[in-house]
């Protein structure tokens, strides 16, 4: 196949340039241009599909050659797999949201979130750079933040979306920590040269080895919500139920899950690992999975359900052999499938009938078909019932924990207990409504584009279980290759004969079956399960983000008070304490009298003049005329340049210094009248800070001179400025060519710095929004 | 202000600066000048029309929020900075026209980008110029 990698950072760019598209307030009438949304994903959805067969491919746009940073794409099956959830369903969430939000305010902001998502998701299964996945990690943190936070008028809404980026947040700084020591171990940051056997040892058998992967496990268990980190994921139904249905059926929480699997090869396999995950995976399924029993609101029964399958996930990583790398790479899609369509059956009911509480639906079957097509064929799915895909991936689980070596029983055991329990939810979310007698006679079949899409997804995950070989060789072999390390020989059948896994499936479904009967989740159950959250590690956790709150607003209120004098103080006392501190303590404080140039008659009048100005702007009684007088210090600056020949830079600081005078005077146009108080001992303090600060440039001017300079840098420009940039101006060669990206983030500054200064003037608070 | 002598000079002024800082922009590459400088006088040039004739007589003549060019300047040096990767070379690698433009004189990626660099410090400078001046 030829090298279609190449494309993947204009796509990526793509998807940026349509999301700032979508900022602009719409012209037409409401949602015109969020019309066109859905193309953006179908689009790259196609591109995964055919662009690649899930072998590898790299492509570098950028690579710092002094930092072991780059910017590094790769793409292989377990990246490709994910690219093509995110897109693919991606595409038909953007359907299904237009469809939910129509006639709503905000549609188009909305999009944009989503679409800042996905793009951020993209990166983080497409990055092959540590420091590059950590921010498009952030990134997925920042994003899902908004889009939790949607409806911004709800307090809830606005705790739970905190709450979220808290929790996810804090594990990824802390997973940063883990990328660092773990990058700096192996020697690089591009995660696919880990893969060689001899840095892996090295890794491996490193003394930091341990607390790395405790800290990367981190990340990646507040990412993917296994307990005690789970509760932000029931917390974040709060969002409009398209986000829900992106979020945490294929994208957000999946993150952790895939962080792990990429890491697998690297890291898997060691004792720690192995452990943790079994563990953590192995508590937060079952934990989860009994949680989800006793709701009664249908996305609360289905957070809990995702909570519980990343917990499999989780534990089938850790059990690392081929059987569970199979079972995990095949669950990852059948969990999306079916949970995707899930997520978009609850929220077309809840649009329809204006609940989710399915103790107060029923017979809705009747009037909406479709939908319960949609809840049997993703109920079908979701418990494992042949021949669905999700009986495939269940067939491959039980496998996986039969096999074990030493706790083949206790596994078995736990996921058996699992699965009958995510049988009943599902039967709950996907039966249940639509059974018995008719609670909203007057709701009727919605507009396709709520259900379609949801049926489509459930479909799949019939075909797929169907016909295993449209998946077997070009998406799920490719997957557990990437996570094994190894060449791995998948072979996805319907049909095993009767054997102990099948009975176990039987088991599973008669058991399953045989709870749902019996369970009928009301008021009283969900109130005594909730206490148990109640006392959890939520409870710890809330305490400590409190005081956290408390630490920083404290530290907030005591350097940034909005009082510019004290910013202005903090920051020059620490230059001054800190610069001062190094240079003090390596300098001769010599002069080379043998250096200095004779002082000619024009420098010694424009340092007079600088004198005489410095002068009156300190002791003018107008604040005008400060002002004007600090210009003209500006301009004997300007001249001295000019006496020792720099005029870009004398051009550049004579323009500045008039524009700065021009701001002055315009902010201080609006100042009460300058009085002149007492002299005190802030004045002091003042003059303090600003002689030594005015000290310690000195003494670094004057011992940069004395120090014999590197000189190669600046030769080096002088003598390819041409050469290799065709220019003659070295200064602007500079700025244009040799450090072109950096001029490119400066001008992105001036930008924002612009943007603030226009918001922050232009803002105008109705009276509810002020703070007291 | 309200002085007739700076109100009919600034209307000379204005294009005559606004070239000027055009050629400080183009000049850049060989001699002093660059689109950092060139963005400043143009900046200048059309607050001391504001100062001459108010901020809404100027703001009438710039017809566009002065704040749009930041982006548009953004784009077209991300752009050229972009362009060589289509190429297959690394980012912001200098490409040249082989022969030279008449008036501009050789043609290459670097001119895009000052122009980018341009347009955005014109843009925002102005943006936070007008917004300080317009707050009552």
């Amino acid at each position: 196949m030829e090298n279609t990698v190449g494309y993947i950072p204009f796509l990526l760019l793509g998807i940026l340039l349509y999301t700032s598209v979508l900022t602009f307030p719409s012209v037409r009438s409401n949602g015109f241009r969020s019309r066109f949304s859905p193309l953006v994903p179908i689009v790259s959805f196609f591109y995964f599909l055919f662009g690649f067969d899930g072998s590898v491919q790299t492509t570098t746009v950028w690579d710092h050659s002094l930092l072991p940073i780059s910017i590094t794409f790769q793409i292989d099956g377990l990246s490709r797999l994910f690219a093509l959830l995110i897109t693919g369903i991606g595409s038909l969430i953007f359907i299904y949201a237009n469809g939910y939000m129509k006639g709503a305010k905000y549609v188009q902001r909305l999009q944009c979130f989503l679409l800042l998502f996905m793009l951020a998701m993209l990166g983080v299964v497409l990055s092959d750079d540590l420091i590059l996945l950590f921010i498009f990690w952030e990134l997925t943190s920042i994003s899902s933040f908004f889009l939790i936070g949607f409806k911004n008028e709800d307090e809830a809404s606005r705790q739970s979306a905190l709450q979220a980026i808290t929790i996810t947040g804090m594990g990824g700084l802390i997973m940063l920590g883990g990328f660092i020591i773990l990058g700096e171990i192996a020697g690089t940051y591009s995660i696919s040269s880990m893969s060689s056997p001899e840095i892996i040892s090295q890794i491996t058998s490193h003394g930091w080895f341990v607390p790395m992967l405790i800290l990367i496990l981190v990340g990646a268990f507040t990412k993917s919500a296994q307990f005690p980190f789970h509760f932000w994921l029931p917390g974040a139904m709060k969002a409009p139920t398209p986000v829900s249905a992106y979020l945490h059926s294929a994208t957000m929480v999946k993150a952790g899950v895939y962080l792990l699997a990429r890491f697998s090869p690297v890291l898997g396999d060691t004792p720690v690992w192995n452990i943790a995950l079994i563990s953590f995976g192995g508590v937060t399924m079952v934990y989860a999975a009994f949680q989800s029993l006793f709701r009664t609101d249908m996305k609360s029964i289905l957070a809990y359900t995702t909570v519980s399958a990343l917990g499999i996930m989780v534990f089938l990583l850790g059990l690392q052999s081929s059987d569970a790398i199979a079972a995990v790479s095949l669950f990852i899609l059948v969990h999306a499938l079916y949970k995707a369509s899930f997520f978009m059956l609850a929220g077309t009911i809840d649009h329809e009938t204006g609940t989710r509480d399915i103790s107060q639906l029923g017979g809705l079957g009747k009037v909406m078909m479709p939908l319960f097509a949609i809840g049997i064929l993703a109920a079908w799915s979701n418990g494992g019932i042949p021949p669905s895909v999700g009986f495939l991936g269940k067939d491959l689980i039980y496998e996986s924990t039969l096999h074990h070596p030493a706790w083949a029983y206790v596994f078995t055991g736990l996921s058996v207990g699992t699965n009958i329990m995510l049988f009943a939810a599902g039967l709950l979310v996907g039966w249940l409504p639509f059974r018995g007698t008719r609670s909203h006679p007057s709701v009727t079949l919605p507009h396709w584009s709520l259900w379609v899409p949801a049926l489509l997804l459930a479909l799949l995950g019939m075909i797929f279980g169907l016909f295993p070989s449209i998946i077997n060789n070009g998406l799920i072999n490719p997957v557990a290759d990437a996570i094994a390390g190894t060449e791995q020989n998948i072979h996805l059948k319907l049909w095993h004969g009767f054997n102990t896994v099948f009975y176990l499936s039987l088991i599973t479904m008669g058991v399953g079956f045989l709870l749902y009967n019996l369970i009928r989740p009301g008021a009283k159950l969900l109130s005594f399960i909730e206490s148990a959250e109640h006392w959890g590690p939520k409870r710890i956790l809330h305490a400590l983000a409190n005081e956290f709150v408390g630490v920083s607003s404290w530290i907030t209120m005591t350097l940034q008070n909005g009082k510019l004098r004290i910013y202005l103080l903090v920051i020059l006392g620490f230059l001054v304490s800190l610069l001062g501190y190094v240079v003090l303590s390596d300098t001769n404080f010599v002069i080379d009298k043998e250096q200095l140039t004779n002082i000619t008659i024009y420098e010694g009048i424009t340092v007079g003049i600088l004198f005489i100005s410095v002068f009156l702007t300190l002791f003018s009684g107008s604040r005008l005329a400060a002002v004007a007088a600090m210009g003209v210090v500006g301009y004997t600056l300007c001249i001295i340049f000019v006496f020792y020949s720099a005029p870009d830079l004398a051009m550049t600081q004579f323009t500045i210094d008039t524009l700065t005078v021009i701001l002055f005077v315009l902010v201080l146009y609006r100042l009460p009248r300058f009085i002149r108080l007492d002299f005190s001992a802030r004045h002091i303090l003042d003059g303090i800070v600003a002689i030594s600060v005015g000290a310690l440039m000195t003494v670094i001017s004057l011992e940069v001179l004395q120090r014999t300079p590197e000189r190669e840098i600046s030769d080096f420009y002088a003598l390819n400025a041409y050469v290799m940039a065709k220019g003659k101006n070295v200064v602007n060669v500079i700025l244009v060519d040799f450090r072109g990206a950096d001029t490119m983030i400066e001008i992105v500054v001036l930008t924002i710095a612009a943007i603030g200064v226009y918001s922050l003037l232009k803002l105008r608070l109705r009276k509810n929004e002020k703070m007291e | 202000m309200n002085t007739i002598i700076l109100k009919t000079a600034s209307k000379y002024l204005l294009p005559l600066l606004l070239l000027f800082s055009i050629f400080v922009l183009l000049r850049g590459h060989y001699l002093p000048g660059g689109g950092f400088v060139g963005g400043l006088i143009a900046a200048i040039a059309f607050v001391l029309h504001a100062f001459a004739n108010g901020l809404e007589n100027t703001q009438q003549l710039m017809r566009i929020h002065p704040g749009f060019l930041m982006p548009v300047g953004l784009l077209i040096s991300a752009i050229s900075g972009m362009a060589p990767m289509l190429l297959n070379k690394p980012f912001m690698t200098g490409l040249w026209k082989s022969d030279p433009v008449p008036v501009i004189g050789s043609l290459g990626s670097a001119l895009f980008f000052d122009i980018g660099v341009y347009l955005v410090v014109i843009g925002a400078t102005l943006t936070i110029l007008f917004t300080i001046s317009e707050t009552r």
